[in-house]
């Protein structure tokens, strides 16, 4: 155990003084409170409120908006970016660091110092998911903030979410994007470096599942098949946490809750037994 | 013996019958070579003759496809091996974006080692300076000495350089023949390989010779050379001949092929066989030492193996560069 901390120790030094890794956080930052706070809170800011749309729909729909703004609904907002760019960015991450490695030289320099391949590669896995929750914590925060400020501004009263509301968000959060990391990861240790693992990776996650699952309302085999993608798997969980009322992309509810978890969970635990096993044996040139 | 250990205590390298083919390509054909405790080997051979697959089955980074390594007794690539050797193998593999130190931070972390241990290494290979600039920005030489600071980490009982002066300017290069028999002063056994052979010559006790995959010969460096003659061209010939077998033994004296004699004693030993071919009544008109360099011994061998006849050689040739 010793060694895998220290690898991890290892890991996460160069990590934490990695740019790409920072760009890729900075990314998920900026894209989740744009679409989770600024475009709704622009679009409330900027409409009317007069005592002709009171008690109208048009009304109803803009309370609705700042009621996804207040802090009680900071859980919905924390994991509704994350079946979509939040995956895609935290397979670009587990990409990045797994893939280059290889051209680097650096997997084979980690594996001469003495910690054992596993716990080399299990150090690595530890630091990633570091950044994984890390991702999420500063989201949290940062959210709790904007919002609580949002409530302030327009004179609402701050109702804090319940500590179970949190707890599901952001431990669905954490298991949709540490699959997600992982599944990167995965394919760039497979492909041996970073360029076509992202590349694959994306076009799998942003496209084919898409794809599939528009095939699957026609043909019940492919329609059987999508419901155990990872893609499927992560907007499920999420649909279960927020409901899929508010039509953001990627957020479904293909299948219950209960079984996205397991889903979700078995990809994460499939996955990192697939990088230990690949990295046990393979010959590193 | 003469140290009075056991031979396997005294052996902190043996590969046994070590071979590695990539599909039809043989890499490595059967090499069994040793190292033993305290000595720097040389590991020669021209450029893909198989000196870094060999060394990566040694240190456990590719599976032999036959055949074992072990090194310090214990089976190649194991952890607890792995921690007790240092090496820089077919390049330095370094993080590009983090400082040199950073990059040593992150390999001393893995070796569970103290920062002290950081700047030591930095030290020996001059890099203290320049240890806060990023690694992308170092010169290939450089790159190199950071990468013999990264084999030094944690004061290995094994270091294996393979090429440590590719990229290095000439001071560069006997610095780092310094750093090495340095190494070897401190008891540290070393394993070199280089085509570079007067740097071999220089500073190693033994070699191993590989070609196409094959270990040719493995000996010390000077009996590989054969030591040092005495070359003797005296008229007339036969009474030369007949002074310096007595004074060398009958199989001490071989007739050079311009004429001349090498005579098997050591360079201090010229002025008592002149004195002596002068009291025979011998003219002499040139005494010399002489001795082989590695690299004529070294391209006799190489060429020899790959010479036209040698069938198996020659398909090697064609099927591993």
């Amino acid at each position: 155990m010793t060694a895998v901390l220290d690898s991890a120790r290892a890991e996460l030094l160069r990590l934490r003084k990695w740019p790409a890794v920072w760009i890729t956080v900075g990314a998920w930052i900026a894209l989740a409170l744009t679409f989770g706070y600024v475009f709704d809170y622009v679009s409330y800011a900027t409409g009317t409120e007069s005592f002709a749309t009171e008690g109208t729909t048009a009304g109803a729909a803009r309370d609705a908006l700042l009621t996804g703004l207040l802090p009680q609904a900071v859980p919905d907002v924390l994991v509704q970016g994350m079946p979509m760019f939040g995956g895609a960015l935290a397979m670009v991450l587990g990409a990045l660091v797994a893939g280059n490695g290889f051209g680097w030289g650096t997997w084979k320099t980690a594996f001469t110092q003495g910690p054992s391949r596993p716990a080399v590669v299990g150090g690595s896995l530890m630091a990633l998911s570091a950044f994984v929750v890390l991702i999420v914590a500063i989201t949290l925060v940062l959210f709790t903030v904007v919002s609580a400020g949002i409530a302030l501004t327009e004179g609402e009263a701050i109702t804090w979410p319940t500590a179970g509301d949190l707890a599901r968000a952001v431990g669905g959060g954490l298991l949709v994007l540490q699959m997600w990391a992982l599944l990167g990861y995965a394919v760039g240790i497979i492909a041996r470096g970073p360029a076509l693992a992202v590349g694959l990776g994306l076009v799998w996650a942003l496209v084919v599942e898409n794809l599939l699952r528009g095939v699957g309302s026609l043909l019940d085999a492919i329609e059987q098949l999508t419901h155990f993608l990872p893609g499927t798997a992560a907007g499920s969980l999420v649909g279960s946490l927020t409901g899929t009322g508010s039509g953001t992309p990627g957020v479904l509810d293909v299948i219950g809750g209960e079984q996205a978890v397991l889903t979700v969970a078995a990809y994460v635990v499939g996955l990192v037994v697939v990088v230990l096993t690949v990295m046990r044996r393979r010959d590193l040139a | 013996m003469d140290t009075g250990v056991n031979e396997t205590g005294e052996l902190v390298l043996r590969t046994d019958a070590l071979t590695k083919r990539y599909g039809d390509r043989v890499a490595v054909d059967g090499v069994s070579m040793t190292v033993r405790r305290g000595e720097v080997y040389g590991f020669l051979g021209h450029n893909g003759a198989g000196k870094t697959t060999t060394l990566r089955m040694v240190l456990g980074l590719v599976r032999p496809t036959a055949g074992r390594a072990s090194v310090l007794g214990r089976p190649a690539g194991r952890a607890d091996v792995t921690g007790r050797v240092g090496a820089l193998v077919e390049g330095p593999g370094f993080y590009p974006y983090l400082s040199g130190r950073d990059n040593l931070r992150s390999l001393a972390r893995y070796r569970h080692l103290p920062r002290a241990e950081v700047e030591r290494v930095l030290d020996l290979v001059d890099l203290a300076g320049r240890g806060d600039d990023a690694y992308k920005g170092y010169s290939l030489g450089m790159k190199q000495r950071l990468g013999v600071a990264a084999a030094l980490l944690g004061d290995p009982e094994l270091v294996i350089l393979d090429e440590p002066t590719n990229g290095l300017d000439p001071a560069g290069m006997a610095d780092m023949r310094e750093l090495v028999v340095s190494l070897a002063r401190g008891g540290r056994t070393v394993l070199l390989s280089s085509h570079l052979l007067t740097e071999v010559q220089e500073i190693c006790d033994r070699v191993g010779v590989i070609d196409h995959g094959r270990l040719l010969r493995e000996a010390a460096v000077a009996d590989l050379r054969g030591g040092i003659t005495v070359r003797v061209r005296a008229t007339p010939a036969d009474t030369a001949l007949a002074v310096a077998t007595r004074m060398a033994g009958p199989d001490g004296v071989r007739t050079l092929p311009d004429g001349a004699l090498g005579v098997g004693l050591p360079a201090s030993a010229a002025p008592d066989l002149t004195r002596a071919l002068v009291a025979a009544g011998v003219d002499v008109h040139e005494v010399a030492p002489s001795e082989r360099t590695l690299e004529e011994v070294f391209f006799e061998m190489t060429t020899g193996a790959a010479a036209p006849g040698s069938a198996s050689n020659a398909n090697m040739k064609e099927t591993v560069s």
